[in-house]
């Protein structure tokens, strides 16, 4: 990936607000395409909310506003007469906790997206492709008609995923995704990460330092609302230009 | 030692006493279900099912045509307070936040406390006078009526209940508000609003004061809704006040009919209850 490659996001000047409360202040970056961007920072700090700036989830919260300017391959997220639900069409999110549609089997809460949206056609095939990409298919392809709650927790949220993945979106939003799940669950979240990477440009909210480490190309630190430093994972990691960056990264404090 | 022996003491002495407020209040119940069942199942057989009602006098007869009226009654009434009532109560939970929601929810407050007969009067006025004559149309409307307050709010309670993590991943896949909220939101209350809808229609079946002037009474049977219509309550009430010794009977076994209907759909309404509950673990 050459550096002069144009952003697949950029964000400038980005406030984000909860009635009064100032969630995220003035933020500006840069993610390039087919990479993954780590946002990490203490509880509280504005990850999430920033996150869900992205694909104008924000908006949805009752108070929460949100200012400044967000471009998707140039195109500005906030102009005016562009519609939330096509933005969110392209900018897929994998939610903090699995969030299945309880009522449906498991192949329908990955076609869920498709049907929802009118599109007609053979979903078999799409079920098990995004199954596969998301590290399922092995496990659930004997009943792919079973109720999605019948699933562990770390399989819900691979089915997640992979219902997100259906929608084909350019960027994929996860905000904690391994949170909620064991080390081996996490090990593999981790690795599609990996995988998903030449497809799809990735922001992953973490507050795993490892975990930051080990799937991340960049690293975005938040103190507060404020994005303190953003660079290469292994500069923020090894050699920070900022002292709250280090003693974050270092466990000092957070 | 000995506080110990004391709260036990007291501990069975207020166990016997909440028994004995159970008898108490089990009592009317169970003396009412003994009394119409004990008056009322030697007047019934197949043709009270099937039969039109006969004069004074004249033996045999049945309600047959105020059963199928309370039906056509309460089907033209859920056409109309089922959408209605569902819709209100999933636009209140969704969208009720503002002046408008704040507005309808009061209104439905106030609405679901105004006496049946009053509601009757307001289908009699808005139906029956200006078509000129009674019709099962006026009933079904006043009937719907009392439906609609009640559903929304039980709707909208329910509704409420999905959790906000199931609408956010709707939304987040690019699925338009309206859609989740009809596709997901209310898919997924589907069980409890089907066993709220089943309750009101229940409770619309039972139903007497506002069809007294609306639908009237039929001595045939009548399935046209633009016509004055039998149905179950008004005509057990007309029996019950008649000076007849055959129509007292007819009454008590046509309350007995009643009884069964009504109790029906409250066991479906359970039994939907325990399926939507089932489906979610
Ligand atoms: N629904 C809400 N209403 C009001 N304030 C909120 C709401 N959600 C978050 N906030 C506030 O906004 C700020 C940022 O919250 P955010 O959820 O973005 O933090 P976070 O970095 O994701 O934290 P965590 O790591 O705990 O998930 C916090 O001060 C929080 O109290
Ligand atoms: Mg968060």
């Amino acid at each position: 990936m050459s550096a002069a490659a144009p952003p697949k996001i950029r964000v400038e000047g980005l406030d984000a607000w909860f009635g009064e409360t100032h969630a995220v202040r003035d933020v500006s970056l840069d993610v390039r395409p087919l990479s993954v961007l780590a946002v990490i920072g203490p509880s509280g700090c504005g990850k999430s909310t920033f996150l869900r700036c992205l694909n104008r989830m924000h908006e949805l919260v009752p108070g929460g506003r949100a200012t400044g300017k967000v471009t998707l391959d140039g195109e500005d997220l906030y102009a005016r007469g562009v519609d939330p639900v096509s933005i969110r069409r392209r900018v897929g999110m994998v939610f903090q906790r699995p969030n299945p549609f309880p009522t449906m089997t498991i192949a329908d809460n990955v076609s869920a997206g498709l049907r929802l949206n009118g599109w007609k056609g053979r979903l078999e095939e799409i079920v098990e492709r995004c199954l596969r990409q998301a590290a399922l298919w092995d496990e659930v392809k004997d009943r792919l008609h079973s109720p999605a709650t019948s699933l562990s927790g770390g399989q819900q949220q691979r089915l997640c995923i992979a219902r997100a993945l259906a929608v084909e979106p350019e960027v994929l939003l996860m905000d904690e995704p391994a949170s909620a799940l064991d080390p081996i669950a996490t090990a593999r979240v981790e690795e599609l990460m990996h995988e998903l990477k030449a497809r799809y440009t990735i922001v992953v909210v973490t507050h795993n330092m490892q975990q930051a480490a080990r799937v991340s190309d960049q690293t975005a630190f938040f103190y507060m609302g404020e994005l303190v430093e953003v660079g290469d994972t292994e500069t923020i990691f090894t050699n920070p230009r900022e002292q709250r960056t280090e003693d974050y990264v270092t466990g000092k404090f957070g | 030692m000995r506080s110990l022996l004391l709260r036990r003491i007291r501990n069975h002495l207020m166990t016997a006493l909440c028994g004995l407020g159970v008898l108490l209040a089990l009592a009317p119940l169970a003396s009412l279900l003994w009394l119409v069942v004990s008056r009322g199942l030697p007047g019934l057989s197949l043709s009270f099912f099937t039969a039109l009602p006969t004069p004074v006098g004249e033996p045999g007869g049945g309600v047959g045509n105020a059963v199928v009226g309370t039906g056509m009654l309460v089907s033209l009434a859920c056409l109309l307070g089922l959408p209605l009532g569902v819709g209100a109560g999933v636009f209140l939970a969704e969208r009720g936040d503002g002046l408008f929601g704040r507005t309808v929810r009061f209104t439905a407050e106030v609405f679901s406390g105004v006496p049946s007969i009053v509601v009757g009067i307001v289908a009699y006025g808005l139906v029956v006078v200006p078509m000129h004559h009674f019709s099962a149309l006026a009933g079904a409307l006043a009937l719907a009526l009392l439906m609609v307050p009640t559903l929304s709010r039980s709707t909208e309670e329910l509704v409420r209940l999905v959790p906000g993590s199931l609408r956010e991943a709707s939304l987040a896949l690019g699925v338009p508000q309206w859609k989740t909220s009809l596709r997901i939101v209310l898919r997924t209350a589907r069980g409890g609003i089907v066993t709220a809808a089943l309750l009101a229609v229940a409770r619309a079946a039972g139903e007497t004061a506002p069809l007294l002037f609306t639908t009237l009474n039929n001595q045939y049977w009548n399935l046209r809704p633009d016509q004055p219509t039998a149905s179950l309550t008004v005509q057990i009430f007309n029996y019950a006040i008649s000076p007849y010794e055959d129509w007292h009977q007819k009454a008590w076994s046509a309350a007995l009919v009643l009884l069964l209907v009504v109790g029906g759909l409250n066991l479906l309404a359970r039994i939907a209850m325990r399926n939507s509950l089932g489906s979610h673990r």
